[in-house]
């Protein structure tokens, strides 16, 4: 083979996997980290809970696959699953709230931005919350709060823990007032959880802003963030615009919260169950079985 | 000090100049402009006149009847309309205002204090916006730093273990957004708020007097009975904000204002709020004192019938309320 050869034979090769490559991530064979541009078989990123190994860059992850990462295999019991948004002020922007919620459930096949349910954590019971960010920006609307006000409800009834996990741009503007609502509902029904001095623990996770911060999120009896994750009331280019003032670096990040005094702990999505695991074994009351196993059950 | 300038607003009735208000304005002009020259030439003309200005009337409480929400939206915002500072002179006697939130500061743009209303001794508060220019700098164009909504916090503790109820007068275009505001936990100080409103078992009692603007107002908006004036707003998000979000352009302001149901009519329809506080026509700033009167009487009524239950009742009943609070099938 000549040089010359070589050099055609390689310019070939190059172009025939940059196809190939092409057509691996459409496919979902490939995932490539949003941060740092490394590309990982989707089966290993999946493995890694969607962190990138080369850059540790936490990436959204969708509402069922967090509930996998985090209950037991087998315990997971969906609840409220019926309730579907109805379109009451019958909005209409350059779309209709209507086609957006339909395309919304056809992209991710949940029937709004939110999964809760029971299930056990290493055996313990606890009530779980999942925000989807890929559900119209994992807004809040009325069944977003009528299924953590249910859930958190239920779990008050049954004294099981409440854990949260975040991710939302903030109230369902398409629902007008009756989306501002749900953060008033949600803090009530969290205010009687914690009379009854049972446990709720928020989780954020990238992004936590709007008015789901300034709610549910922040009433964490406990407070746990994934890292470099987005946590804030107002978004970045609302106050850069308002401000006309350049914001500093790591601004409205965990770490920028945890500096503040606002989160417990970062916690590494790879820790997360074993921390909320941990705690939750900590805040079983010493020598009384938990409520829920079969002796005291009945 | 501040104050003595709004009382001095509240007894000097503005002329209203509005756009959408113009019209009238010229045909009110042209009824002085003949009677001027009726008199002038000594013609008697009264007859005319009266029947001139009963369409007049007419013509100004039809069209006050049946604003559209851009023009509510724009008599809410309208800077001469009556703020906190001025209704609490008119409302109550003893006025006593109390600052801090004892972990930061003051925040000017949430005022509150000690009052009497009627024969009941309360805590009241409210957002407070600006008078001009200076005093709105002050002020923060009323939007709240975390210490305003701490300051409220503060206040509603005292009146929840004294027994003295809250009366809240909501009027912001929202909490500030910005650096300090992050910093010090703006979505925290309004998540707390929320969520020991449902804690008190004294009467809360809320007036949307101007702006409710979103996280902002309800911070201070959870109630046993919220009343809204007849031409004010609430909202989720600004309008204009939301033309930006949804449309990606600021022209889209009114048919934002619309979509969002941001009148006390609709949000009676809604079940959001309970009552609508019914405002002289051309709106509180041209009658502050008879807007006032009319606040009073709504919130001692309002007031009266709450004293009657006891404290369980009105948490369970507050809770009850805000619990229907959603719309979805299933």
């Amino acid at each position: 083979m000549t040089l010359l050869e070589w050099f055609k034979d390689r310019r070939k090769n190059a172009s025939m996997s940059k196809e190939q490559r092409h057509r691996e991530i459409a496919d979902g064979l490939w995932t490539k980290c949003a941060e740092c541009g490394a590309l990982h078989y989707t089966k290993d990123f999946q493995r890694y809970l969607l962190v990138c190994p080369a850059c540790s860059f936490h990436e959204k992850v969708s509402a069922p696959e967090r509930i996998a990462q985090l209950v037991d295999p087998d315990s997971w019991i969906p609840t409220d699953d019926h309730l579907l948004a109805n379109d009451p002020l019958s909005f209409v922007d350059v779309k209709s709230y209507k086609d957006r919620l339909s395309q919304a459930r056809a992209k991710t096949g949940m029937n709004d931005a939110i999964l809760t349910g029971l299930g056990t954590l290493e055996g313990q019971p606890l009530a779980l919350g999942v925000m989807d960010f890929r559900f119209l920006g994992g807004s809040m609307g009325s069944v977003v709060g009528e299924r953590i006000t249910r859930l958190v409800e239920r779990a008050t009834a049954e004294r099981r823990p409440v854990i949260l996990v975040c991710a939302s741009g903030g109230a369902r503007m398409q629902e007008g007032m009756l989306s501002l609502m749900q953060m008033a509902r949600t803090s009530a029904a969290l205010q009687y959880h914690r009379e009854a001095h049972q446990l709720f623990i928020s989780v954020l996770s990238n992004p936590t802003t709007g008015g789901v911060t300034a709610s549910f999120a922040m009433l964490g009896d406990l407070i746990f963030a994934e890292p470099k994750a987005t946590i804030a009331f107002a978004g970045r280019r609302v106050i850069e615009q308002t401000l006309r003032q350049k914001l500093p670096e790591g601004f409205q990040t965990s770490e920028f919260l945890l500096k503040h005094g606002f989160v417990d702990r970062i916690v590494e999505r790879e820790q997360l169950r074993p921390t909320l695991s941990r705690v939750l074994r900590l805040h079983r009351p010493v020598g009384v079985p938990s409520p829920l196993s079969p002796a005291t059950r009945l | 000090m501040v104050y003595i300038s709004y009382i001095i607003t509240m007894s000097q009735p503005t002329v209203p100049t509005l756009d959408f208000e113009k019209e009238l304005i010229e045909l009110e002009a042209r009824i002085d402009q003949i009677r001027k020259l009726a008199k002038e030439n000594g013609v008697d003309v009264s007859e005319q006149l009266a029947e001139l200005e009963a369409r007049a009337t007419d013509l100004r409480r039809d069209f006050f009847a049946n604003l559209t929400p851009p023009q509510v939206l724009q008599l809410a915002r309208n800077p001469k309309r009556p703020s906190t500072l001025d209704y609490i002179q008119v409302l109550c006697d003893d006025w006593t205002e109390l600052h801090g939130d004892r972990l930061f500061g003051d925040d000017l743009a949430l005022v509150g204090g000690l009052a009497r209303l009627g024969d009941h001794p309360v805590v009241i508060l409210g957002h407070q916006k600006g008078r001009d220019t200076k005093d709105n700098i002050a002020r923060n164009f009323g939007m709240p730093q975390p210490e305003g909504y701490r300051k409220a916090l503060r206040l509603m503790e005292h009146a929840n273990h004294f027994g003295f109820p809250i009366i809240a007068l909501i009027d912001t275009p929202g909490a500030n957004a910005g650096l300090e505001a992050e910093e010090r936990g703006q979505g925290e100080a309004i998540a707390r708020n929320l969520q020991r409103m449902f804690a008190f078992d004294v009467p809360i009692i809320c007036a949307v007097i101007g702006e409710g603007g979103s996280g902002g107002a309800l911070a201070i908006g959870v109630g046993d009975r919220v009343l809204m004036l007849e031409y004010a707003v609430y909202s989720v998000v600004a309008p204009d904000s939301c033309s930006v979000i949804l449309w990606r352009d600021k022209k889209h302001i009114e048919q934002a204002a619309s979509a969002l149901k941001i009148t006390a009519r609709d949000l009676k329809q809604l079940g959001i709020i309970d009552e609508i506080v019914p405002e002289p026509a051309g709106g509180a700033h041209c009658e502050p004192q008879t807007a006032a009167a009319s606040l009073k009487n709504a919130l001692i009524r309002n007031l009266e019938e709450l004293l009657k239950l006891s404290g369980t009742e009105r948490r369970e009943q507050r809770y009850k309320k805000f619990r229907a609070m959603a719309a979805f099938n299933g």
